[in-house]
């Protein structure tokens, strides 16, 4: 479909023209990792103890952080009223519009993680499973997040209430992606937390673009 | 013929004020309907309410098809170039400018594209700005940008909450010429302005809001 070639290029084109979007959250993950080894001192076992869930904190508060300004640019200029009116199902456009944000900001984070893993002192045989869990959690992130800030993004001063929408939604997977990481750890089977996680990936998917499509029309409606 | 927009028994509520009701309106082919009134009346409710961004209070609109919507904010994005913004602006609304057989090679599509893209551009006084990002643009060019929409393949029916904001003289007389033709050809032209019309088609009709429903 050439709407959805036309809507990648563009937005890529607004990433790419304004890398500091991109670049803030991933420094943003990166400092609050290093500052817990600075607080806690230098102790290995418990550094590598708290690492699944320092980790997993880390990286969905930076992704909620990248979030703010997903949709409050297209919202100012009237991008959203057009995308609104466009004979093209909304849901899809943002799903769309979400996996490409997610390919540069989420994706970026992923691959950052291994270093911070070893940083905090995780095992290498962690880190495959550190990386899937965040390569199924990152999305379901973006996803639910997306619907806050479709929810938010008519307010003035959205930022902290878009964190009270969204951070009670992030909890199973947070509890399931540092139960991964925790599980492979302690030298036990992981998959059954990363296959709930992949189904919470599914179902995000599916439902989530709908679910932003009704805010967006709630919000450009106000 | 069937009239591509028709409301009826249209009323709008804004924080606890009603603006209007019992408003009915109907626009078929040759029509222009310029909405006034004093600023709070109501005009942009009402023009959001007959693009269908807003639901109204009570009563219905039925469109055949999508209008062609500009708003006070345009959809003209800072960070795009004029033609990236309307390409983009384009293909969301499915309407393919400088239409080639299907039979031609994709390469050839993509150059007619382009080609009626500028073309519009030129249209409107943007020559040589065609790749300029727009944030460096003044807001009366960007305005035109915006209104640069007009000249390429769009829907019959267009709703236009005050076009002539920050345009010159030259452009206003442009635009009205423009608008008045498009009725002439069979389109439909619903705006809001707060001045006076110089060209007005037959079908032109004038709304006026506030004080009636005080």
């Amino acid at each position: 479909m050439s709407v959805l070639a036309e809507l990648l290029k563009r937005e890529v084109r607004l990433l790419c023209r304004r890398p500091g979007e991109l670049l803030n959250p991933l420094v943003f993950f990166a400092i609050v990792v290093a500052l817990f080894p600075l607080a806690l001192g230098a102790q290995p076992q418990l550094l590598q103890a708290v690492a699944p869930g320092l980790v997993w904190v880390a990286a969905l508060l930076a992704v909620l952080l990248s979030l703010e300004g997903l949709f409050r640019s297209d919202f100012e200029d009237g991008s959203l009223e057009q995308m609104v009116l466009s004979p093209q199902p909304l849901a899809l456009l943002m799903l769309a519009k979400v996996l490409v944000h997610w390919l540069f900001s989420g994706l970026a984070l992923v691959l950052l993680a291994p270093l911070l893993g070893v940083m905090l002192g995780l095992p290498l045989v962690c880190l495959p499973v550190l990386l899937a869990s965040l390569l199924l959690g990152t999305p379901v992130l973006s996803l639910l997040g997306a619907i806050g800030a479709a929810l938010t993004v008519g307010l003035k001063r959205g930022g902290l209430l878009l964190a009270l929408l969204v951070l009670p939604l992030y909890i199973p997977v947070l509890i399931l992606g540092s139960g991964a990481l925790q599980a492979a750890l302690q030298g036990l089977p992981s998959g059954g937390y990363l296959l709930w996680l992949a189904s919470l990936a599914a179902l995000a998917l599916a439902l989530a673009p709908l679910a932003i499509a009704a805010g967006l029309r709630i919000s450009v409606a106000e | 013929m069937n009239p591509y927009l028709q409301a009826s028994a249209l009323a709008c509520e804004r924080d606890g004020r009603l603006l209007f009701e019992h408003l009915a309106l109907s626009l078929g082919a040759g029509d222009m309907l310029q909405v006034s009134g004093p600023n709070g009346a109501g005009k942009t409710s009402l023009l959001r309410v007959l693009a269908g961004l807003m639901a109204p209070t009570a009563g219905h609109v039925r469109c055949t098809a999508k209008p062609l919507w500009v708003g006070h904010a345009a959809g003209i994005q800072e960070r795009l170039s004029a033609e990236e913004n309307l390409a983009w602006l384009c293909a969301l609304h499915a309407t393919a400018p400088g239409k080639v057989p299907a039979t031609a090679p994709a390469t050839e599509g993509r150059a007619a594209y382009r080609a009626a893209i500028w073309q519009a551009l030129a249209e409107v006084g943007l020559r040589g700005f065609e790749d300029v990002p727009c944030h460096s643009l003044s807001a009366g060019q960007k305005r035109r940008v915006a209104l640069a929409r007009l000249y390429l393949p769009a829907p019959r029916l267009w709703v236009l909450d005050e076009p002539f904001t920050a345009l010159d003289i030259q452009a206003v007389a442009q635009l009205e010429a423009h608008l008045a033709a498009h009725c002439e050809q069979g389109g439909a032209v619903v705006l809001t302005t707060h001045h006076l019309l110089g060209r007005r088609p037959p079908g032109f009709a004038e709304l006026a809001l506030g004080g009636a429903t005080a």
